[in-house]
């Protein structure tokens, strides 16, 4: 049976990470569906077409789902789920507030957060904040799967899949969307750059976050956070990485000023190569970095943007 | 308006976790346990409304082994009123916990549930959006702001993208994220009025909920150990390594 890849999107095109999840599921089965749900979605829906390994695209448009809601977007999964064996989606803040809805109603268990794919009805999660992986086995009939999308690389595009129109489901009225306060930014988004500079508590303001901006754009890198960053308000939420935050896997990840607790460990340390700046060294940060700096962090970070400017 | 909470008791965050040597887990003898991070937030939450005179009475219900009491006895000299614990030693997944707790909600009553977004110890994330589906309530995942107006509620989320609000109809199932509050801690005299709280034991048979686990855990295993760096003395020999040795620049 087929695997139905549930994708968010933006109106023009589906997520970056619905490439992920579309390779995760062809690891399941190789007839890989996805779902586009919107008003307006037939532009993502064409993008999502394009995606190799997907092999139909099902089209289905109601004003109902143009905000993502749980509510409404989840009665429609359900309804398709019995023709498949399994329904995927991105464990972003899409996937995580609708997939276990879905779960639920179909009175089957959700593997959250796949990273590994070991046989269709076994998979590879992370647990304790990334200090144990365990190994699970679905007996049910259908399986929910969420995937990480760093750890499975993404499908090429070219494909042509064909486009099927389907009916919604309608709006059920519990829930409306107001609107969203997102953070602007030219840099590359956190958990698909190929660089990510994080600043954390030793920035001691947002003021001083501007220096990691310039940094960030020397490198035309992704700018993250600690969550001690976040909590104390220098960077909104969305800048956060760790365990209940982003997850990030870029090639390269500069930490400036973040000690390196568990739970920020368990968002980046599956980067290429880990810089750590920090003054103190015994920070734990120290322990996952391939090069650290012990020293000020506001005369390193002016002097490796002059650095990195230079070619 | 009651308010329900749940509070889940998981190896403390501060610990250092050590995978079984037969893989079937991760030792939890003689660890420190506390109630879950996100769950102290869920439970903050719920005793400021009742301090704003908006929920009358706040439970707090937990699922697990006799000692999930002191869990909820730590929620009692918070603030909350009273608790219900659905006692039993089997493992329990998040969808049989959905299931104790609509069993729970069926009979309380609550306008609303507020749980945590997610446990420290599984990193599930599922708890409060099945209660949801099973009961058929409307769900403020990843809260970031709560407002409770003329039975519905405005929640402010926290998205990929930064904040989202929505208005969704009471009663609902709330999920917390870190920026919702900063919850109290107990003082010494809540934490004696505490113990004479009321605390109801059930049984899973008795609220007629199946609690067999539905995914198997084959293995637990240490993650992959990054092999340890080395330290640089200056930026330019930094910039070096990461040009020439590492190619990421």
């Amino acid at each position: 049976m087929a695997v139905l890849v549930v994708a968010a999107h933006d109106g023009k095109s589906v997520r970056s990470n619905v490439a992920n999840a579309v390779a995760a599921a062809a690891q399941m089965d190789p007839d890989v569906h996805v779902l586009v749900a919107g008003s307006n979605a037939g532009e993502a829906a064409k993008s999502a077409a394009a995606i190799q390994g997907v092999t139909k695209v099902l089209e289905a448009e109601d004003a109902a789902y143009a905000n993502w809601l749980a509510e409404d977007v989840a009665p429609l999964v359900v309804k398709l789920a019995p023709g498949y064996s399994h329904v995927v989606m991105a464990a972003d803040s899409v996937g995580k507030n609708i997939a276990p809805r879905v779960a639920a109603l179909l009175d089957v268990a959700q593997v959250s957060e796949a990273i590994k794919v070991v046989s269709p009805d076994t998979f590879v999660r992370p647990i304790y904040a990334g200090n144990a992986m365990a190994t699970v086995q679905s007996a049910d009939k259908i399986k929910i799967v969420t995937i990480r999308p760093t750890n499975f690389k993404a499908a090429a595009g070219g494909g042509s899949a064909p486009i099927e129109k389907i009916a919604g489901t309608g709006a059920g009225g519990l829930a409306s969307y107001v609107g969203a306060e997102l953070s602007k930014s030219e840099r590359p988004e956190l958990t698909s750059a190929k660089i990510v500079v994080s600043g954390g508590r030793g920035l001691q303001s947002g003021e001083n976050f501007k220096m990691l901006e310039s940094l960030a754009d020397k490198l035309g890198a992704g700018l993250g956070a600690s969550r001690a960053a976040v909590d104390a308000g220098y960077v909104p939420n969305d800048y956060q990485v760790g365990q209940t935050g982003k997850v990030v896997a870029p090639d390269l990840y500069i930490a400036i000023g973040i000690s390196g607790a568990i739970q920020h460990l368990a968002g980046m340390k599956d980067s290429k190569t880990i810089v750590a700046i920090n003054k103190d060294e015994e920070a734990p940060i120290f322990q996952v970095a391939d090069y650290g700096i012990v020293g000020d962090l506001f005369k390193i970070v002016p002097e490796l943007i002059e650095a990195v400017a230079k070619k | 308006m009651k308010v329900l909470v749940a509070v889940k008791r998981v190896i403390d965050y501060n610990v250092k976790i050590r995978v079984k040597a037969d893989n079937t887990g991760v030792e939890t003898a003689n660890v420190k346990m506390s109630m879950n991070p996100f769950d102290e937030i869920a439970v903050e939450e719920a005793i400021r409304l009742r301090e704003k005179g908006l929920a009358t009475e706040v439970i707090a219900f937990s699922a697990g082994p006799a000692q999930c009491q002191e869990t909820i006895r730590t929620a009692l000299a918070m603030g909350a009123d009273r608790g219900v614990l659905v006692q039993t030693d089997a493992e329990l997944q998040p969808l049989a916990v959905a299931k104790l707790m609509k069993a729970v909600v069926d009979k309380e009553q609550p306008g609303l549930v507020i749980v945590g977004k997610q446990a420290i110890d599984d990193d599930s994330n599922q708890t409060g959006q099945m209660l949801a589906a099973l009961l058929g309530w409307s769900q403020g995942t990843f809260a970031n702001k709560l407002n409770l107006a003329d039975g519905s509620a405005e929640v402010k989320r926290e998205v990929d993208g930064g904040l989202e609000n929505i208005k969704i109809k009471l009663p609902a199932v709330i999920t917390t994220d870190l920026r919702l509050n900063e919850p109290r801690y107990a003082s010494l005299p809540n934490i004696m009025k505490a113990k004479k709280k009321p605390i109801e034991v059930l049984a899973p048979d008795t609220l007629g909920v199946d609690v067999a686990p539905r995914l198997k855990t084959l293995k637990v295993e240490e993650p992959p150990k990054r092999k340890s760096g080395i330290k640089v003395k200056t930026v330019a020999e930094l910039v070096e390594k990461l040009r020439n040795e590492a190619g990421v620049i």
